[in-house]
């Protein structure tokens, strides 16, 4: 296990031996068409990311997805979004969470 | 939670976790897409009713139903489509894509009404929330508990991982902004992004619209509004480029290097 600088645990070397500024590049553009984005890109300068802060999202820990994570649920008829939502929050342990919009808009 | 009534409603529903929750705003205000079946309250063909639905596509106006949680004044709303996909009376079975906060019960009510025999919603299920669908990474309440199951009890974290994706994705089908490692920490601190921050940027953005502030790595720093075009801030390299709406990654993260772009 490796620690870097921020004092935050890496257990995966493929990090540092990757090239994070064309990986973090590369993940971008998986987003833009998995959002279905299709505007083409403006380079303003080449510059590179320093691995020793924040994560590649995709080698996020699970500790950091719990603050940095989505997950789509398939909700279930029944409960409301707000009861969904309230039980990730204590099944998880997360000290927050929200939902994209609720699915019965005229319950409270 | 008082008034639950509506339970026969299931589908998309992407739930945010910790700081990733002030994202959310960004799924809300996506369009939408949802599969209903309508209950027509009297005889009519399955050609009259295409018709209708075809006068139900493009701008519509609304009134939103009497227990509703915004103000009920009437409000225009897009519809992208409706499709029937299977008629058997009393029942159609109809694709709905729409803007958000458009109210499906409402709408099937109103075409009940042109039809003029009446019909309700009878089920709903939401097929799309922005970026995410209905056949792409879903998760069920029984999975995510599986995936804790494995993850608390043999420790293994591997399903659990797989339930939950980067909040990256919740931005997906934004114009995106990419910034240099010292204009993070700034931006963490709620600071609007200044062009020497920028490194890459999506062409054709337009001012005043809403694009996702990443960086070098692909994290999400912030949400923000354009001040600028991209050819804009493609041409210039002082000034303001993006106001800072909301800040999601925590400030520290980067180290701070405020004022100096490198």
């Amino acid at each position: 296990m490796l620690v870097n600088t921020n004092g935050s645990f890496c257990n995966n070397f493929s990090v540092f031996l990757m090239d994070l500024t064309s990986e973090g590049f590369k993940f971008v553009l998986s987003l833009d068409s998995y959002g279905g984005v299709d505007k083409g890109w403006l380079i303003k300068r080449d510059e590179s990311t320093d691995e020793k802060f924040g994560y590649f999202p995709p080698l996020r820990p699970l500790s950091q997805r719990l603050n940095y994570g989505v997950i789509v649920i398939d909700k279930p008829p029944g409960p409301s979004s707000h009861e969904v939502v309230s039980w990730i929050k204590t099944m998880l342990g997360v000290h927050k969470a929200g939902h994209g919009g609720t699915l019965e808009p005229t319950t409270s | 939670m008082a008034g639950r009534g509506h339970p026969r409603v299931s589908g998309v529903l992407p739930v945010t976790l910790g700081f990733g929750t002030k994202a959310v705003g960004m799924l809300m205000l996506a369009d939408k897409e949802y599969v209903a079946i309508m209950q027509l309250h009297g005889e009519v063909s399955e050609s009259r009713l295409n018709d209708v639905l075809k006068e139900f596509t493009g701008e519509i106006y609304q009134r939103p139903p009497v227990r509703a949680s915004v103000k009920r004044v009437l409000r225009v709303k897009k519809i992208y489509g409706i499709q029937m996909l299977e008629f058997r009376y009393p029942y159609a079975l109809i694709v709905v894509s729409c803007e958000h906060g458009t109210y499906v019960r409402k709408l099937i009510h109103d075409i009940g009404e042109v039809l003029g025999v009446g019909a309700h919603m009878r089920e709903l299920r939401r097929t799309k929330t922005g970026p995410f669908r209905e056949d792409d990474n879903l998760v069920t309440m029984h999975e995510l508990s599986e995936a804790l199951y494995n993850y608390r009890e043999l420790g293994d974290d591997s399903q659990l991982m797989r339930c939950i994706l980067p909040i990256e994705y919740a931005v997906s089908h934004i114009p995106k902004v990419i910034i240099s490692d010292g204009a993070v920490d700034a931006l963490a601190h709620g600071a609007d992004l200044a062009v020497p921050g920028i490194v890459k940027l999506h062409n054709n953005i337009r001012k005043g619209e809403k694009v996702a502030i990443l960086t070098l790595k692909g994290e999400l720093v912030a949400l923000g509004k354009s001040l600028m075009t991209s050819e804009e801030i493609k041409d210039s390299d002082k000034g303001y480029a993006v106001k800072n709406l909301r800040v999601v990654m925590q400030a520290g993260t980067y180290p701070k290097r405020w004022g100096k772009y490198k």
